[in-house]
């Protein structure tokens, strides 16, 4: 098969998934709206101190962005496995590894994308310095990805599950935890004013590492959910 | 594809067993499908009708045995194999979100495209004037013959089809057996269960019983 047609197979799934997204705004949206509420209760909950909130910022930003990601993950394959579209992806001429990486890209873009672009603003609302919403942004815009890329192979493994919502939370949040630590940290220590390279090149390489092993991964927990 | 590139084409199964829930659906299962010829399932609800056509596809692994593609292992051969294939399954495999054309294009996209346009593809299954419906609008015999316009928009040489009479209408199931009819004859292989009798005059047909 040539590389031509992959091309065009993997552009026509991400177009795809872009239209569904736009049919159904209102589950688009949902993820989006978490992020901004949580972080948004934040300083109404534990009152409007600068410091207070300065300290606790980036790690609520962080916190929130993982669980709206979780929340958005069992859309990835769900409704393809319920009307039978994932059997037909596995069976199509081209890897299913690099299809998969399509759908993972659909999905950042439909949820990562949103929290990305929306950070900045929340924040300002959470009294981080200039530095820290810079380095907010670059930590989301590395980490985001690598949470759709390891989503996927927990949904992979559970879609054929009744009720796999828990199995996946439980599965996929041990896997998280790297990446919240590094990222949070690494605003942290913008904040202070410190170097970040440290972290920033440790979290570039979790989506170096999620980004070649993932789709493989997801891949055969695909063949193994629909066996 | 022309008839002589597919006749050196044939499918093989060997000894194949199929256990589910410690039931043995069936073993030592044997048969050879070749250009022009059709597979036909017969047996019971439950039987392992489905069962065997997922294992046709390579979606499910068999308990024993192999199924060979000229030759070779399915399960080695991966996409090779699935660039020859297409299946229509249980369930239908469109998005209710989308609209035929958009249906048809993702499914031409992910095979090997053939020389129709999904336009002929559609009016060959009578869906003409339906390209821009949101395909959950449409009835669920027409969702049905949507799903059986996919085998016309890539060019795979083997159909396998898990009742593809469900829904469809009388003159529905005479359209889709001539296009079975078709596709035989031009050098194609089947392998199709049905409840229906299924009417392949013209089509070599081995009947295999799946509850005797």
């Amino acid at each position: 098969m040539n590389r031509h047609s992959l091309t065009r197979a993997i552009t026509l799934l991400v177009r795809r998934d872009l239209i569904l997204a736009m049919r159904h705004r209102a589950e688009m949206i949902n993820p989006l709206l978490f992020f901004i509420l949580v972080t948004s209760l934040f300083p109404l909950g534990i009152g409007a101190n600068p410091n207070l909130l300065q300290a606790v910022g980036p790690g609520v930003i962080w916190v929130a962005a993982l669980l709206a990601a979780l929340l958005s993950l069992d859309g990835v394959f769900r409704s393809d496995f319920e009307d039978g579209t994932l059997e037909q992806y596995l069976l199509s001429s081209h890897p299913v590894s690099l299809l998969v990486l399509g759908k993972v890209l659909a999905h950042w873009l439909i949820t990562g994308l949103p929290l990305l672009l929306i950070s900045p603003l929340l924040g300002v609302f959470l009294g981080l310095s200039g530095d820290g919403i810079r380095i907010l942004f670059i930590t989301l815009l590395l980490g985001t990805p690598v949470l759709s890329l390891i989503g996927a192979v927990g949904v992979a493994l559970t879609v054929g599950l009744r009720k796999g919502g828990m199995i996946l939370s439980l599965l996929v949040l041990p896997l998280y935890v790297p990446l919240l630590i590094f990222a949070s940290s690494a605003v942290d220590t913008a904040a202070a004013g410190l170097p970040v390279t440290a972290h920033l090149s440790l979290i570039a390489a979790l989506l170096v590492l999620s980004l070649s092993l993932s789709p493989f991964a997801t891949a055969a927990a695909l063949r193994i959910s629909l066996s | 594809m022309t008839q002589a590139a597919t006749d050196s084409f044939f499918l093989e199964a060997r000894e194949l067993e199929c256990i589910r829930d410690d039931r043995t659906l069936f073993r030592d299962l044997a048969f050879r499908l070749e250009p022009g010829q059709a597979l036909l399932l017969e047996g019971r609800n439950g039987s392992g009708k489905t069962s065997l056509l997922r294992i046709l596809c390579g979606i499910r692994l068999p308990d024993a045995g192999e199924i060979a593609w000229c030759g070779a292992d399915i399960q080695r051969l991966g996409a090779d194999y699935h660039q020859h294939t297409a299946y229509v399954g249980h369930r239908d495999g469109i998005k209710l979100d989308l609209t035929a054309l958009e249906n048809l294009a993702m499914a031409r996209a992910l095979g090997r495209p053939s020389e129709m346009t999904l336009e002929a593809a559609l009016a060959r299954v009578d869906l003409y004037g339906f390209e821009d419906v949101l395909t959950r609008k449409l009835s669920a015999g027409q969702q049905r013959r949507l799903a059986l316009a996919r085998l016309l928009v890539t060019d795979a040489t083997l159909w396998i089809l898990d009742e593809p009479f469900t829904s469809l209408d009388v003159h529905g199931i005479q359209v889709i057996e001539e296009l079975l009819e078709a596709h035989a004859q031009a050098g194609g292989m089947l392998a199709v269960t049905s409840h229906h009798a299924v009417n392949l005059h013209k089509t070599t047909v081995h009947r295999i019983n799946l509850s005797a």
